[in-house]
Parts: C-alpha cells; sequence; structure tokens
C-alpha cells in the first residue's frame, strides 16, 4: 500500500462503500484496485446465488472514483457517464476483484476505464468505461445540482 | 344469451397482479439490501428508493453514491423487463400466478450492457425511477430507465440497458 492519500481517506468514509465492504487494495498514480466479498445479501439471482450486476457496477463505480482521486492533482471528483459491459456471472462465493484506470485527465475532465474478475483471472466478469469530473486545486468544475 | 364472460371482481385481479410482483421482487436479496419497492398502477410500475444512510457515497455533500444509483436504475430495468413479460403471460393466461412461488421464481433477464448518465447529485432523500422497454424481441430487449427525487420533471440520473431475455417458462 503506497501513501494514505485523500483517495485512502475518501474511500474509508464513504458509508456504501461500507456497506458492501469493499476494501482498497492498492491506490496510487491514477491507479486503484479494489475488492467486493461476496455476499449473501447481494444476489441478484436467487437460482443461481450470482451477484447482483448493480453490486458490481456499485464497486466498479467506486473503484474509478478511487483512481480518478488518485490521479496527480484531483481533489474532487463525481460520475458523468459509466458503462458496463457484463461478460460472464461471477461465481457465487468468490470475491470481486477492480482494477481501475484514470487514462487521461484534463482540467475538468477524467476518462476511465476498469476490469472485474472473481478468482478466475481470466475471462474478465465486467468491463467498464466512464467519464469523471476532475476538480483540481486550481479550479472547481461546475456544480452538477 | 352471449358467450361474454362476467368480468372477475377487481380485489381477484389486483390480488393475483400484486402477487406476482411480490414474488418477483421478494426472491432478491440484493433488492432487499438497497431497500428497494415497487408501486403498481395497473401495469406500470415506479420504484421506490426510500433514503438510508448507507446508500451515501459522498458523506461530504452529501449525496447518494454513483453505483447506488446505477444499481437502482439497473434493478428498475431489470424487473420492468421481467414485469412486461409476466403481464402478458397473466393477461394471456398462459401463466397461473398462483404456480409462482418462491420456488418457482420467473427467470430474469440478463444485462448485456448497461450505460448511466448522471445529471446531477443524488440528493439525501427518496428516489423514484420508471423504465420503458423499447424494444423486446425474442432473445435481446432494449431498456430506458429515468430516475428522479422531489420533481418528476428534473432527472437526476437516466440510462439505457440491453438485457438477454431468459425462456419464458418458469425455472423450477
Amino acid at each position: 500500500m503506497t501513501d494514505p492519500s485523500p483517495a485512502q481517506r475518501f474511500i474509508d468514509a464513504i458509508p456504501h462503500a461500507k456497506a458492501l465492504g469493499l476494501e482498497l487494495i492498492q491506490i496510487a498514480d491514477g491507479k486503484a484496485v479494489m475488492a467486493m466479498p461476496y455476499s449473501e445479501a447481494l444476489i441478484g439471482d436467487p437460482a443461481t446465488g450470482v451477484i447482483a450486476g448493480g453490486a458490481v457496477s456499485a464497486l466498479m463505480d467506486t473503484c474509478c472514483g478511487a483512481a480518478v482521486m488518485s490521479y496527480p492533482g484531483a481533489r474532487g471528483t463525481a460520475t458523468l457517464d459509466l458503462r458496463i459491459d457484463y461478460m460472464r456471472a461471477a461465481k457465487p462465493g468468490q470475491r470481486i476483484t477492480a482494477r481501475a484506470e484514470c487514462f487521461h485527465a484534463t482540467r475538468t475532465v477524467a476518462f476511465v476505464r476498469a476490469t472485474a474478475h472473481d478468482e478466475d483471472e481470466g475471462l474478465p466478469v465486467a468491463t467498464a468505461s466512464g467519464a469523471f469530473t476532475m476538480e483540481t486545486s486550481s479550479g472547481r468544475p461546475e456544480a452538477k445540482s | 344469451m352471449s358467450g361474454r364472460q362476467r368480468p372477475e371482481p377487481v380485489q381477484i385481479i389486483k390480488e393475483r397482479r400484486d402477487k406476482a410482483l411480490r414474488v418477483l421482487v421478494g426472491g432478491i436479496p440484493y433488492i432487499r439490501f438497497l431497500g428497494i419497492q415497487f408501486d403498481r398502477r395497473g401495469d406500470e410500475l415506479t420504484a421506490i428508493l426510500p433514503f438510508d444512510e448507507k446508500l451515501i457515497g459522498n458523506p461530504f455533500l452529501p449525496a447518494l453514491h454513483g453505483g447506488v444509483t446505477s444499481a437502482f436504475l439497473e434493478i428498475t430495468a431489470m424487473i420492468e423487463l421481467s414485469w412486461s413479460g409476466l403481464w402478458e403471460e397473466m393477461e394471456t393466461g398462459t401463466l397461473d400466478p398462483r404456480a409462482l412461488d418462491e420456488a418457482h421464481l420467473p427467470r430474469l433477464p440478463k444485462t448485456i450492457d448497461f450505460t448511466v448518465d448522471y445529471l446531477r447529485s443524488g440528493l439525501p432523500r427518496d428516489a423514484y425511477a420508471r423504465a420503458r422497454v423499447n424494444r423486446s424481441g425474442r432473445r435481446y430487449a432494449s431498456v430506458h430507465v429515468e430516475a428522479w427525487q422531489d420533481n418528476r420533471a428534473r432527472l437526476f440520473a437516466q440510462a439505457t440497458g440491453h438485457f438477454l431475455i431468459p425462456g419464458r417458462e418458469p425455472r423450477g
């Protein structure tokens, strides 16, 4: 684990991340790795025990936001747009790990992509790509409300 | 004189429809985890996400978690799609809702992709959503969903998703 960046503290303070049991594994320089343990409360299909797509989205969104927060100069962020593609069902009982990378950022917008795997590191469970607001110390973008 | 049957009593129809919806929604643990409820008016569903502290993503604003918003929209889209299928089967009589119970749940659609457009931050209060099935073929469906809080005309998020439609027979 690298420096206790604002993102690390930010994640510890997110009530929904806590409700999902999210664990920040690694974060630095616009990249983040985060895991969500398997939980019966998060099942989306009772017949198979597969985790709900929405819970995977929440993990991906949090991980992408953390990646943006760890980008040099970032002070705050919010999701503008996020697309998730679901490749396959996550194996019931396995934790899901998301890896996000903020691959480009301007003073106002951050572009992020992410993947999610269960304990099988082959084909991802899902991939994501999104645009996030970027608040830097030099200026705040227009408030979204 | 006529072969026309007397319409069923309204209460019986309502009970049948409400039960089908209850079975569909009640079987999904994640819906309970988020606390989502569904309000039915005829075939129209409105999803309700009552505010709860654990839905917060930014404690400083405070604002709903973007992932909660996305999950709320996805659940709404998925339930609307299942419900429109169930409704058709109930109306045409191909499905007897009495055969639906916890052990015989309707099969759920699978999300192929889901794109959320975040328009403004979600406020720390109840949220509502309604979905519209824009196209539902034999295999694939495209669903649009809108979410708002105090004012129906001021959406805080919208989304479009594609879903894989399961075989129509309930799973035993």
